[in-house]
């Protein structure tokens, strides 16, 4: 709060000095309005801050004067000399307040009833208690205010200055020098790194300055609402650039103010939805990689999406857009259309024209991004990424194929030696993975994303485990030099175009090195972790509760693999000489049917197999291994693979890295025999008959049908295929009955059942029919 | 026709000549990093007293070969608040020069095209003046697709 206020004293010093010469203009002549305008602001802003910085009396008297000048502004009065006098004795008395705040003297408050008073039209003029009031002691100046330009300029130049000592002491360390000369070096070289960190202080400031306003502004706006809403503020002592502060005041204020006026339902509300009456208001600040993100997360209704479609498309927002058929992100991001109230009513906080959109705005013209995170009826969580451009950050040095690259410090987790069982590094298929104690991830070969060398993953030493928003994956360094704060500066649009930087700083070294930015080098790397993941933390604790078990097994190539237990049908032991290369694939030849058959190894050599019979619904398929070796759970982490292929992707099954396979890989349309969803059904009506059912299905879906048994209320097949023994159905064009008769050749109706030709014939016509 | 100062300099062994106006200073600059991944005109970043730049490697700039070895010698420049270092071959002098537009029927190629804004003429020999800017931001796609 002190801070606040010494902004205030400093603030308002500044603008009375300006104003002065207004002052004077405006009593020479008062119907100057521009004159007006500047005072009126003046007072205003006065008010606004005496407000959230609790001085009453200072708020009392620049509201009067706000009133009075409104009124002059809006022609309801009109200035006249002795109006004037009053409002300047207004100005004055604030300025002396002012000073007596500064000076923490007391200030007597006998008087000012009468200033006030001396605004009313038709008041005798009272100004002369005014000069009646002992004027404080003026105290020096104890802050003043810089431009960031000129901030920017004793950066650049202490980064000089370092650079300059830097060299110096190289120099003298290469001729031996007179060791008083070296001390001298020492105590400069001591100044020069206190003066630097000074320097870096003027730029940052913790974000606190930004959050210390907001409980009474909460406390205020929910009063106001006559709402009760609990304000928990996190991550304080998170760092900003001072500018970047300024930058965030009012989006933050405006977010607020939503949240507490549209989000936060009232207490008889929450009462009946189930909820604590109290509303909750979490805002935070955190560093996220190279950004540091603001969230304001209500628990309140959240944003009903149909509502805000239908009010645009009422008021002839939607020009033209069919917004119903917009995605659900989609549909949220309307909340940024220009001049949208979702709100029925404008009330005293919110609706004043100052949308969202202006917010959005505002944030991206300083680099940001907002993002939010509804879910209706249990709150919304608005998230605005800043960068950490202009920003100091701690940072790790880490050395690549030679070259020295920072990566921020909140990014990385650990940095682990590759060492025994608990730390290691896999080949699973051509896609390494590192093995951290119990957890798995990707590795990223950054020599080789760099394009710096080719490297063996395998042999990697050293592994700084790098945490991305979604997910973690590991880095193969060289080593780690390190840890230093550094000036991150954007660098020029050509180098960041690559995705991979995140800036470029100038270390103590001399030498220029290049920030990565994790998020990009994972998506550079092919590493997705899926965003969704992240956002749905708090479903997903649910969710893990639901595993799924598998049947882990030693497959043919000698890895261990796991198959969710559900579609194996049971394991069986054939002889390998019932498996055979036919009809274009490998089949398997079991209880005397062919059985597409899968494996990721070589069945040549093997006597004897173990086979997964894997069944669900129609699909069919078995799955060579070598050898079962037990049903574990699979832990709802999987690590995606990184290509789509057999291996659905990796889970840790005790300490070991286990490849899932993916169970539509293997029962998927590309698996499975010709049969495709869609194609035209062919019903097998015959109880009677078991025949048809087994010889001719095969035909069948050869030749691209479906085949089915039983009729199915849904779908109507396109031929009935039916024998003499059946009992007589209605007749209908697409019945086919199969006869014992060889001479049934040619009729319409009936088809020799072994007349394969004729068959497929008199189906196909009937499809076509149908 | 009024003079303005203009910066000879040499090029893939070619005179120019570069507006001074967009010349803030003439250095030689030290050791390069490289920038993996970036656009192949991108040499590095190199340390400039406290700032850094953006090397240009003017030869790749052009579209011509790169050059095994760059000289150090460079032109800074600035270009939307970036400071870039443009290297080149050498430097001749400073002198005060009248801009003319290219003589028409010339036409130019490759990287020099984009390049190129026009000429000027030292004691009877034209000098294509070139454009700092184009060289920065390398060749662009629209010059692929006219050549």
């Amino acid at each position: 709060m002190d801070d606040l206020l010494q902004e205030f004293i400093a603030e308002t010093r500044e603008t009375l000095d300006a104003l002065s010469g207004e002052i004077v203009a405006w009593e020479a002549d008062p119907a100057d309005r521009a004159r007006l305008d500047a005072i009126f602001r003046f007072v205003h802003t006065v008010k606004g801050s005496c407000g959230f910085l609790d001085l009453p009396r200072l708020a009392r008297l620049s509201h009067a004067a706000e009133d009075v000048l409104a009124a002059v502004r809006s022609g309801e009065r009109t200035p006249d000399q002795k109006l004037v006098t009053a409002v300047l004795a207004i100005v004055d008395r604030i300025g002396e307040i002012v000073e007596a705040i500064d000076a923490g003297a007391a200030l007597d408050d006998s008087g000012e009833e009468l200033l006030i008073a001396a605004l009313n039209a038709g008041a005798e003029a009272a100004a002369p208690a005014a000069q009646q009031i002992p004027t404080v002691q003026r105290v020096g100046n104890r802050s003043v205010r810089l431009s960031t330009d000129l901030l920017d300029r004793m950066m650049s130049g202490m980064s000089d200055m370092v650079l300059a000592r830097n060299e110096l002491a190289r120099r003298m360390r290469d001729q031996n020098v007179d060791p008083t000369i070296e001390a001298a070096l020492d105590r400069l070289s001591l100044t020069v790194a206190e003066m630097r960190d000074t320097v870096t202080r003027t730029r940052m400031q913790k974000v606190d300055a930004l959050f210390s306003a907001l409980p009474r502004m909460v406390r205020d706006t929910a009063a106001e609402v006559g709402k009760s809403v609990q304000l928990q503020i996190e991550g304080s002592d998170v760092e900003l650039d001072r500018e970047m502060i300024e930058m965030m005041r009012d989006p933050l204020v405006h977010i607020i103010r939503n949240s507490i006026d549209h989000g936060i339902e009232s207490a008889e509300e929450r009462r009946a939805l189930g909820k604590r009456e109290v509303g909750r208001l979490i805002v935070s600040a955190r560093q996220s990689g190279n950004q540091i993100i603001l969230e304001v997360a209500d628990d309140g209704r959240g944003i009903d999406t149909d509502r805000l479609v239908h009010k645009l498309s009422a008021s002839g927002q939607s020009r033209g857009r069919d917004l119903s058929i917009l995605s659900e992100r989609a549909k949220l991001d309307l909340v940024f259309e220009p001049g949208l109230s979702t709100k029925d009513e404008v009330t005293a906080i919110s609706g004043r024209g100052v949308g969202m959109d202006v917010v959005r705005a505002n944030i991206e013209q300083i680099g940001g991004r907002i993002d939010l995170v509804n879910a209706k009826d249990r709150g919304l969580r608005i998230l605005i990424h800043v960068p950490l451009t202009l920003s100091i950050i701690p940072a790790i040095v880490i050395g690549i194929a030679g070259q020295r690259f920072a990566v921020t410090r909140q990014a990385i987790e650990e940095i682990v030696h590759v060492s025994g069982d608990t730390i290691r590094v896999d080949l699973l298929g051509d896609t390494p993975a590192a093995t951290v104690r119990d957890r798995r991830m990707p590795l990223v070969d950054l020599a080789a994303l760099l394009g710096l060398r080719a490297t063996d993953p395998v042999a990697t030493d050293m592994l700084a485990i790098i945490s991305a928003s979604g997910g973690s994956f590991a880095v193969a360094v060289d080593s780690v030099l390190d840890h230093e704060e550094l000036v991150i500066k954007p660098a020029s649009p050509a180098v960041m175009a690559t995705g991979i930087y995140a800036g470029q700083t100038l270390p103590d070294s001399g030498s220029p090195m290049l920030l990565l930015d994790c998020a990009g080098v994972a998506a550079a790397a092919g590493i997705n972790f899926s965003r969704d993941a992240a956002v749905e933390e708090e479903e997903a604790v649910e969710l893990e509760a639901i595993s799924a078990d598998a049947l882990l097994f030693d497959d043919l190539d000698g890895r261990r693999r796991a198959v969710p237990l559900a579609i194996i049908d049971r394991v069986e032991t054939i002889d390998a000489s019932n498996v055979r290369f036919s009809g274009g694939r490998m089949r398997l030849l079991v209880d005397d049917r062919v059985v597409p058959l899968a494996a990721l190894g070589e069945i040549e050599g093997h006597a004897q197999l173990a086979v997964l019979r894997i069944k669900d619904g129609d699909a069919e398929i078995a799955y060579a291994i070598a050898e079962p070796v037990d049903i574990v759970a699979i832990p709802a982490d999987i690590s995606p693979s990184a290509q789509p292929g057999p291996i659905l992707g990796v889970v840790v099954i005790g300490d070991e890295q286990v490849e899932l396979i993916d169970p539509q890989w293997l029962l998927g349309p590309d698996a499975q025999d010709i049969v495709r969803p869609g194609a035209p059904l062919c019903l097998i009506d015959s109880q009677s008959d078991s025949w048809i059912a087994t010889f001719l299905k095969p035909v069948l879906e050869q030749a691209g049908y479906r085949v089915s048994t039983k009729a199915n209320a849904d779908e109507q097949p396109a031929v009935i295929l039916t024998t003499d023994a059946a009992p007589a159905i209605a007749r209908d064009g697409r019945v086919l009955r199969l006869s014992n008769d060889r001479r049934d050749t040619g009729g319409d109706d009936r088809v020799y059942r072994y007349d394969r030709a004729g068959l497929l014939a008199a189906v196909a016509k009937r499809v076509t029919a149908a | 026709m009024s003079e303005q100062l203009f910066l000879i300099a040499h090029i893939a062994g070619r005179g120019v000549a570069i507006d001074s106006a967009q010349v803030e200073s003439v250095v030689d600059i030290g050791a390069v990093i490289p920038t993996p991944r970036a656009a192949p005109h991108i040499r590095g970043l190199a340390a400039l007293r406290s700032r850094v730049v953006t090397v240009i490697d003017t030869h790749a700039a052009l579209g011509l070969p790169k050059l095994a070895i760059a000289g150090s010698r460079a032109v800074i420049t600035v270009v939307d608040g970036h400071h870039y270092a443009v290297l080149v071959d050498s430097l001749e002098d400073v002198a005060p020069f009248v801009a003319s537009p290219l003589p028409s029927g010339i036409g130019l190629d490759a990287g020099w095209r984009q390049a190129g804004c026009g000429a000027v003429e030292r004691d009877g020999e034209p000098i294509l003046a070139i454009d700092l800017t184009a060289l920065v931001h390398g060749p662009s796609n629209d010059a692929n697709a006219i050549n």
